[in-house]
């Protein structure tokens, strides 16, 4: 009887040590070696990797901010591949009538114009992100099915906005000239663009990365992922933290929409549509609310969509649904499921 | 009579009683009332839609299940027989192999998707169902050795279902009986059978543990009823009947394609029709198609007038044009599900309710 008192006394004096699962990280490592030698040539895989991490940077950007949503407020917003295209097509603005500059032969000019078509776009879905949240979300908070097709509603009037604004044509997208061409690394061709993406993506992923864990609000938003509740017992007001989390992640998928835009060099509205089930199968792989599973699982689906379209373009057409099987199959909640989710 | 046949669920309002057996009358008399090809065509989708989107109130508004696949299971409808016929050459056996073929592929479908997903929550099944109907949408458009690709296929029916065929030489009620009146009926009979049945469905006891379901599930389970059963045979019922419509719908259009069969504005529309209509009464499906498919082909024209109007002004033109009116609906979407979730069918009968009450 004392042993196990005794026992028990000693476990609560110790914290358990936090559990390190580093098997998911090194699926994307061990991913791109396997791939090597069924790909044979090492210029093409170089090639086809750099596009793979492009695409998935891209991706994880505008999936963070939709996992982020889920695991903190427990919505899964389906109209956020809308923030996606408003944000594209913000930055049809400044680029269209900016051509000079887009035009210009100077890294400088280019990058100031880029990024100006950014803040703007960022800034314009991070406002219609509060909106959204204002006037959509709020009256369904708690109510699964009524956030399912009220999100949906918002998503169809969203995307028919865009026609009304910007009219039902296409519209091409410049990319600014010093974006343009490719690097030649011995054979390897490595296109700018896609590592500029890579880039930003990982700017992304370490600035989230670090304001999660570093800072105080980051330590409130993981503290409200776990349990808002307690969160809100304590004397903090999680409503705020809800607002500023769906801006800011409504702003994440604007700057995606920015880069994807750039990268597919035509828009129409239902490009966000047509991402969004990339993003879904993403945030699902990742373990929902979980930002490192996406920025994983974001990596995982564009190599496995890149490797799959060179060496066998049928089953590329199903590859994410495959490799969302396979990894639902090994862990049934995702690569880090999300406690109590 | 009608009670046995209506399975004890009445309209149980007269304003819509009334619509109800416009929408009845109209259907089975449409080659006569309305004629010309156009309003021929708008009568038999409407009764192909009614069934569909009353298999998909089967999932959403009586078991609370939301899925976007179910355009998958109509497009495989569809398919199955318009493959079968543009393989096997116009004859009742080709229907007969194509619609059990289609049957058993969406009946496997559903159940690995139901039983992988469905025990999670709806969220996640919602989920995992976009991302597999795009997964065969675009598998459907890119084989194209087997599906025409984007263009599809057309395809000869039987020669008793052409609009060549005339059954008797004479006309009646100045109308010949051919082909394409045959084929109309036989949508239009078959609609009718399949909704009766989903009417006995959802007001037989298994229809009640799905929405018990629907309102608590966690109850449910807890009353000795295996949700996960529940939910995954719903989800097969429901895929089954959707893909019967998409049968129907082939053999009507005598064509299959993704853009009509699989694509995504199919399933919003299903949506839609669902929520305006009202969830969780299958009359509903009836009075939502019926408006809707109504509105998708006249609304278009009275906008065009009101665009013209309005061709000075920048924005207001293009928020009236003819291609906007999904925005228009969008909205009453919104609205509807933030104000009358039961739709135009649940505000009748509460209506109704409230006036026998006073």
């Amino acid at each position: 009887m004392m042993t196990t008192i005794s026992n028990v006394a000693v476990q609560d004096s110790a914290l358990p040590k936090v559990r390190v699962d580093l098997l998911p990280l090194l699926l994307v490592p061990l991913l791109a070696l396997l791939m090597l030698p069924l790909i044979g040539s090492f210029p093409t895989w170089v090639t086809l990797t750099v596009a793979g991490l492009a695409m998935g940077m891209m991706v994880f950007m505008m999936a963070s901010g939709l996992t982020l949503i889920f695991g903190l407020m427990d919505v899964l917003n389906f109209g956020h591949g809308a923030f996606v295209s408003v944000g594209a097509f913000t930055a049809t603005l400044v680029l269209l009538p900016m051509k000079g500059w887009v035009e210009a032969d100077s890294i400088l000019m280019n990058l100031s114009v880029v990024g100006l078509a950014i803040l703007l776009a960022m800034l314009v879905t991070g406002i219609l992100g509060w909106a959204f949240e204002r006037i959509i979300i709020r009256p369904v908070y708690g109510l699964h099915l009524k956030q399912i097709l009220i999100t949906m509603g918002g998503m169809i009037v969203a995307e028919q906005l865009i026609h009304v604004i910007w009219g039902a044509e296409q519209i091409p997208l410049q990319l600014p000239t010093t974006f343009r061409g490719a690097f030649i690394i011995g054979d390897a061709a490595l296109e700018k663009y896609r590592l500029i993406a890579v880039g930003v993506g990982l700017t992304v992923f370490v600035t989230m990365f670090l304001v999660l864990n570093r800072t105080k609000v980051g330590l409130l938003i993981r503290a409200g992922v776990e349990n808002g509740e307690m969160v809100e017992a304590l004397g903090y007001r999680i409503r705020r933290l809800f607002v500023g989390v769906f801006m800011a992640g409504s702003a994440l998928a604007g700057l995606g929409g920015v880069m994807w835009g750039l990268y597919k060099e035509t828009l129409t509205a239902a490009i966000g549509g047509e991402i969004t089930v990339l993003v879904f199968i993403v945030i699902i792989i990742g373990g929902l609310g979980s930002v490192g599973g996406c920025f994983i699982g974001a990596m995982l689906v564009a190599l496995v969509a890149n490797y799959a379209g060179f060496l066998a373009p049928k089953v590329a057409l199903v590859s994410d649904i495959l490799l969302m099987v396979t990894v639902l199959l090994w862990r049934p909640q995702g690569l880090y499921p999300v406690a109590k989710r | 009579m009608i009670k046995t046949l209506l399975s004890g669920d009445l309209p149980r309002s007269r304003l819509l009683t009334a619509m109800l057996l416009a929408v009845l009358f109209g259907l089975a008399f449409a080659p006569f009332l309305f004629p010309g090809a156009r309003s021929l065509n708008v009568a038999a989708t409407i009764c192909v839609f009614i069934v569909l989107v009353a298999s998909y109130d089967l999932l959403l508004g009586y078991t609370g299940i939301v899925s976007f696949a179910h355009t998958m299971f109509y497009g495989i409808g569809a398919y199955g027989v318009g493959l079968a016929l543009h393989a096997m050459g116009p004859s009742w056996w080709a229907i007969c192999v194509g619609t059990a073929g289609a049957l058993s592929l969406s009946l496997v479908l559903a159940l690995v998707i139901g039983l992988f997903s469905l025990r999670v929550r709806a969220i996640f099944y919602a989920m995992i169902t976009l991302a597999v109907a795009s997964a065969f949408a675009v598998l459907a458009s890119q084989l194209s050795d087997l599906t025409g690709g984007e263009d599809g296929r057309t395809f000869r029916v039987p020669e008793l279902l052409q609009p060549g065929f005339h059954l008797i030489e004479r006309e009646i009620l100045g109308r010949a009986i051919d082909g394409k009146l045959i084929t109309y009926y036989l949508v239009f009979f078959a609609a009718l059978a399949l909704f009766l049945f989903m009417l006995r469905i959802v007001n037989s006891p298994f229809g009640r543990v799905l929405q018990a379901i629907r309102e608590n599930d966690f109850r449910a389970e807890a009353l000795g009823y295996r949700t996960v059963i529940y939910r995954t045979l719903a989800n097969c019922l429901g895929a089954l009947i959707a893909t019967l419509a998409g049968v129907l719908m082939a053999l009507w259009l005598r064509y299959v394609g993704p853009k009509t069969m699989l694509s995504f504005e199919v399933m919003t529309d299903i949506l839609l029709i669902v929520v305006i209509g009202g969830m969780g009464t299958v009359y509903g499906a009836v009075i939502g198609s019926a408006l809707f498919i109504l509105m998708q082909n006249y609304l278009q024209v009275l906008m065009k007038e009101a665009s013209g109007a309005l061709a000075g002004v920048p924005l207001l033109a293009n928020l009236f044009h003819p291609d906007r009116w999904l925005l228009w609906l969008g909205v009453l979407f919104v609205l509807s599900v933030y104000f009358f979730p039961t739709g135009i069918v649940g505000r009748l009968r509460t209506k109704a309710v409230l006036r026998r009450l006073r």
